[in-house]
């Protein structure tokens, strides 16, 4: 076959490269345009020239943004291997929903991401802000300079600095060591590395997205708090930035919760958090941003908060670039897996880091004399006071996630001093934490309720009535449950209380309020939301079960890590033979198959069904494939698959005999390890059965079948085969065998043996086919028997019947099953509080909308005059 | 006193309290003798020694042992410390992959009788495809699936 001739395709990355240039350069100029135009005198031709132009340099980094993006794509889609990211993060085996993922697999793809979202929130606050935008979009076009300048890729000639790492990079530039070059200066590999398959997965094309959305929008309020101490509109940025840091704590909220989602579904550690530096960094902004809306709703009335505000709204963005520097700086390497790998960026970044901290905090310091004081003290009745207090907790809550995150950045820190700090991460993270947030939740679940109380003034200074009814009702509700649920640890129990009282208070103010108007029910929904995730974590993580114990006495293994601890996963796992109904628990489970999937076969297919070919994505259909009276697919047939994923068909049979199936996978994944199981989850509405595959034979293997015994015997003869009692029951003439079209010149026969085991019996016919003056045998194996018969000869002298017999291990897997008690509680609660910020959001942004046209109004009437003398 | 610097004490002693807890569970990467010390001072928490392979003249990993035939579950092998000191490694999993080619090592666990038991291997190893990055890879003490 002659390959057809590939050339590079240069162009396609050529203007990538320009429009990340002229993205870099049009920022720079709207910075330049934008600080000229808030420094003109007001109203003027000169202000609105600068501004004019500011803008259309936005505009131009905008398309510039959005030629990017089509370059890069085109370059993925098109399977562009010339080029070292399509290669790195893509290949021609992945689904077109995949391939959309690998955009933002490395990390100028996820930099272009977050510089995409900054453009298009840029665009909004362009066509929304109206007097804010000058200096609002200065801060923005800042970050977007310095964000650009991230995957800028230029050598500063004569100083050999580089900055920023282009996503456009040819194979060849990015590997000049391969040998290839020399050998063929325009190679092109057939194939990409693709994307590491755990990741192939619908969560990870919209976590994310979602994530960073939520990332670019906390730039907003820092942006309206930046330009507030700016321009000394000391009160007035808290209007237009309380909707955006509402839609941000939504946005950020859930993509973290996507991603704490994934881990669940596609992770076996058996829950959605582990504490990971990544998870950390994302978390902490994401607290401290729930408490900068809270000090700033309470900002109107309370300087203390107003100067809180100020400091949580800076410290969010802060904390988010923060995280960048983490995760993209190396520095994590060896206390996190998903750290990206240094790309001799982390000097850039540091730089980009410092100038955030440094001006934002020399801003803060030099108008700090200007902001307000409180004049008397305020009152511990009031509602400021506790929504204050709720705030510190969450501050507090963040700062121990950050101070032990932050650990390999001591080490740093300490070697830049001369000092071997060699500190490393707590070796277990999750009573570390615990031992902290635990009690950081129970009294922010006690402040809901008791500051919503204060909000909505149902309780004041010597009246506490209001409280008298959801007080009681929560000490009724939190008993039964207390007592029913057999809960014992103090802390559970509190905590546990205090998320009662707060869906129950929150619910009583929801109650009383929505009759009057929904649209500020928003506070209250979000709480109810909040209170039951609590529960949802509590109960999910603290009284979560295991129910695959080992009754059978059998010891699974010998390794430490199953005899430690009194034997502890020896007897909390179970071993299911292939096709052998065993006990678990309240259920009869059988492990029926293994299974793949086929693209577009919306079932799971036998992996028997089809012959998988070797290092591709591709395989044969054997048969039919079939499903519910629909054919996908006919025999012969090439289909694609997922060649890395194996789903084991566990049959469970629960005690009134309803029969349900779960499919655990295990992927085969050199790239993390080896093999990587996931769960097979069962949903009931007050419980997830969790259960995943810890021990398996490898699936792709070819089985190591024992040598060959052969057992001589006449018709009706008993003898014994491995360990099993067999039969020959018969040998008859046949007219078909399975994969052996016959002649009519041909004779076949197959013997019939049954095969007695525990309780069960098998019946296994190897054949024997004659053709001229040749003989075929086909073996027949059997699975669950670990055994292949061959019909070896036939002696018609002796009518004696020779068979040919291995045997091989038996195939079984080691499965662990838990339970998970109310871990819905968790996702519903997650919903439901996007559902109330997202509420909360509307409301704040149709006050700002009516502050801001009232604004635009009066200066409307200042101007109307001198037209009309004119 | 204002309620505001009340408030404040109480912040400044829970955020004192969590840079101690902080400092007091964070493990440390220690060599093998201080290590043993731990050990004999009855400290048992776990600890991070970084480390290379020995090899021999051709870079084959010297001394170590995995037969999975006979346990799937028990890798041995030898680390020898930043200060040179070598000790045996027993790790209850399989072998994790690449190890052969990783460059340096980092064990964590605890140090038992003459050997260390460790419980998470990280690797740092050259990244197959390029020869100037370094990809890092996290194992921990599974059993063999």
């Amino acid at each position: 076959m002659i390959k057809p001739q590939i050339m590079y395709h240069l162009a396609i990355g050529k203007f990538g490269h320009l429009f990340v240039i002229i993205a870099f350069v049009s920022a720079l100029v709207a910075i330049y345009g934008y600080v000229k135009s808030q420094f003109a005198e007001k109203l003027t031709q000169e202000q609105m020239h600068w501004k004019k132009l500011a803008r259309s340099f936005f505009f131009v980094h905008s398309a510039a943004v959005l030629g990017i993006v089509f370059c890069l794509y085109w370059i993925i889609l098109n399977h562009y291997f010339e080029y070292n990211y399509a290669w790195a993060n893509s290949s021609r085996s992945m689904p077109t929903g995949y391939v959309i993922s690998s955009f933002w697999q490395n990390q100028e793809g996820s930099f272009l991401l977050w510089i995409f979202w900054n453009m298009v929130l840029g665009l909004i606050l362009i066509a929304t802000s109206k007097s804010w935008e000058a200096p609002v979009m200065a801060v923005f076009a800042t970050v977007q300079a310095f964000l650009t300048s991230m995957i800028l890729g230029v050598i500063i000639p004569g100083l050999d600095l580089k900055i920023g790492s282009t996503p456009f990079l040819l194979l060849r530039e990015a590997m000049p060591h391969l040998d290839v070059w020399k050998i063929k200066p325009d190679f092109i590999p057939e194939d990409g590395n693709g994307l590491n398959p755990l990741l192939q997965n619908y969560w990870m094309v919209i976590h994310p997205p979602t994530l960073f959305l939520g990332f670019a929008s906390t730039l907003i309020p820092f942006s309206f708090a930046i330009a507030g101490l700016w321009l000394k509109k000391t009160n007035e940025w808290i209007r237009p930035a309380l909707p955006w840091s509402l839609l941000s704590a939504a946005v950020l909220g859930l993509g973290i919760l996507m991603g704490a989602y994934w881990a669940y579904e596609t992770l076996n550690f058996g829950g959605y958090w582990a504490w990971d530096p990544v998870e950390n960094t994302s978390f902490v902004p994401w607290v401290i941003l729930i408490a900068a809306v809270h000090t700033m709703i309470i900002s109107g009335k309370n300087a203390t908060a107003l100067k809180s505000s100020y400091i949580l709204a800076i410290a969010t963005f802060l904390l988010v670039l923060y995280s960048t520097f983490m995760t993209r700086s190396g520095i994590l390497g060896d206390a996190s897996v998903h750290s990206f790998t240094d790309l001799g960026l982390s000097g850039q970044l540091l730089i980009y880091l410092l100038t955030f901290v440094l001006v934002s905090i020399f801003l803060l310091v030099y108008r700090w004399k200007s902001l307000p004081s409180d004049e008397e003290e305020v009152s511990t009745y009031s509602r400021e006071f506790w929504i204050f207090i709720g705030a510190t907790v969450l501050c507090l809550s963040s700062f121990q996630i950050l101070a032990t995150t932050s650990i390999p950045v001591y080490n740093k820190i300490g070697e830049l001093f001369g000092m071997a700090w060699n500190l490393a991460m707590p070796t277990d993270p999750i009573a570390h934490y615990n031992k902290f947030q635990l009690w950081f939740y129970i009294v922010v679940a006690l402040l809901t309720g008791v500051g919503q109380y204060f909000w909505w003034k149902r309780v004041s200074k010597d009246n506490y009535e209001a409280l008298y009814v959801p007080l009681v009702l929560t000490f009724i509700i939190a008993s039964i449950w207390i007592y029913v649920g057999e809960i014992r640890e103090i802390s559970y129990i509190l905590l546990l209380t205090a998320a009662i009282f707060g869906i129950i208070s929150n619910g009583a103010i929801l109650l009383n309020i929505i009759k009057g108007n929904y649209r500020i029910s928003g506070g209250a929904i979000t709480h109810i939301g909040a209170a039951m995730m609590l529960i949802g974590i509590l109960f999910s993580s603290g009284y979560s079960k295991v129910i695959s114990l080992n009754t059978s006495g059998l010891m699974i293994s010998r390794s430490e890590a199953f005899t430690a601890n009194d034997n502890k996963e020896n007897r909390e796992h179970i071993m299911l033979w292939f096709n052998k109904p065993e006990r678990m628990d309240d259920y009869q489970l059988t492990w029926k198959d293994i299974r793949i999937e086929v693209r577009g076969v919306k079932d799971y297919v036998p992996a028997s069904w089809v012959e998988m070919i070797e290092r591709d994505f591709r395989a044969v259909a054997l048969r039919d494939i079939e499903f519910n009276g629909k054919t996908y697919f006919s025999r012969g047939d090439t289909v694609e698959i997922y060649p890395d994923n194996f789903y084991y068909e566990i049959e469970y049979r629960d005690p009134k005999g309803k029969i349900f199936t779960l499919f655990p996978r295990i992927q085969i994944n050199p790239g993390m390890g080896g093999i990587i199981p996931s769960p097979g989850l069962k949903r009931e509405w007050d419980r997830d059965l969790y259960t995943y595959i810890a021990m398996s034979l490898d699936p792709t293997a070819e089985p190591q079948w024992s040598p060959t015994e052969t057992h001589t015997v006449a018709m009706r003869d008993t003898f014994f085969l491995n360990d099993y009692v067999a039969i020959l029951e018969n040998v008859v003439r046949t007219e078909e065998v399975e994969g052996v079209p016959l002649k009519d010149t041909d004779a076949a026969v197959k013997a019939v043996i049954r095969i007695l085991d525990k309780g069960e019996e098998y019946v296994m016919s190897p054949t024997f086919i004659i053709r001229d003056n040749t003989i075929g045998r086909k073996a027949e194996t059997n699975k669950a028997l670990g055994l292949r018969i061959q019909f070896a000869e036939i002696d018609p002298k002796t009518g004696l019947f020779t068979f040919a017999v291995n045997s091989t291990q038996r195939d079984y897997v080691v499965m662990k099953a838990i339970e998970m008690p109310l871990i819905n509680l968790l996702w519903i609660g997650t919903l439901i509080v996007m559902i109330g910020l997202a509420i909360a959001t509307i409301r704040r942004y149709g006050d700002f909308v009516k502050t801001r046209d009232r604004e635009e109004k009066s200066k409307v009437k200042v101007k109307k005059p001198a037209f009309d003398k004119a | 006193m204002k309620k505001i610097h009340i408030l404040g004490l109480i912040v400044i002693a829970i955020a004192v309290g969590v840079i101690i807890s902080t400092a007091g569970d964070a493990s440390t990467y220690v060599t093998f003798s201080e290590a043993e010390a731990m050990t004999h001072k009855g400290n048992h928490s776990s600890i991070h020694v970084v480390g290379q392979l020995t090899r021999d003249a051709e870079g084959n990993i010297t001394n170590m042992l995995y037969r999975p035939e006979i346990d799937p579950n028990h890798f041995e092998f030898s680390l020898v410390d930043n200060a040179g000191t070598e000790k045996k490694v027993v790790y209850p999993a399989p072998m994790p992959q690449d190890f052969d080619k990783s460059e340096q090592v980092v064990v964590i666990g605890k140090m038992e009788d003459g050997y260390f038991a460790a419980e998470k291997i990280l690797l740092k190893c050259p990244s197959k495809y390029e020869n100037d990055k370094v990809e890092f890879k996290e194992y921990s003490a599974e059993p063999a699936s």
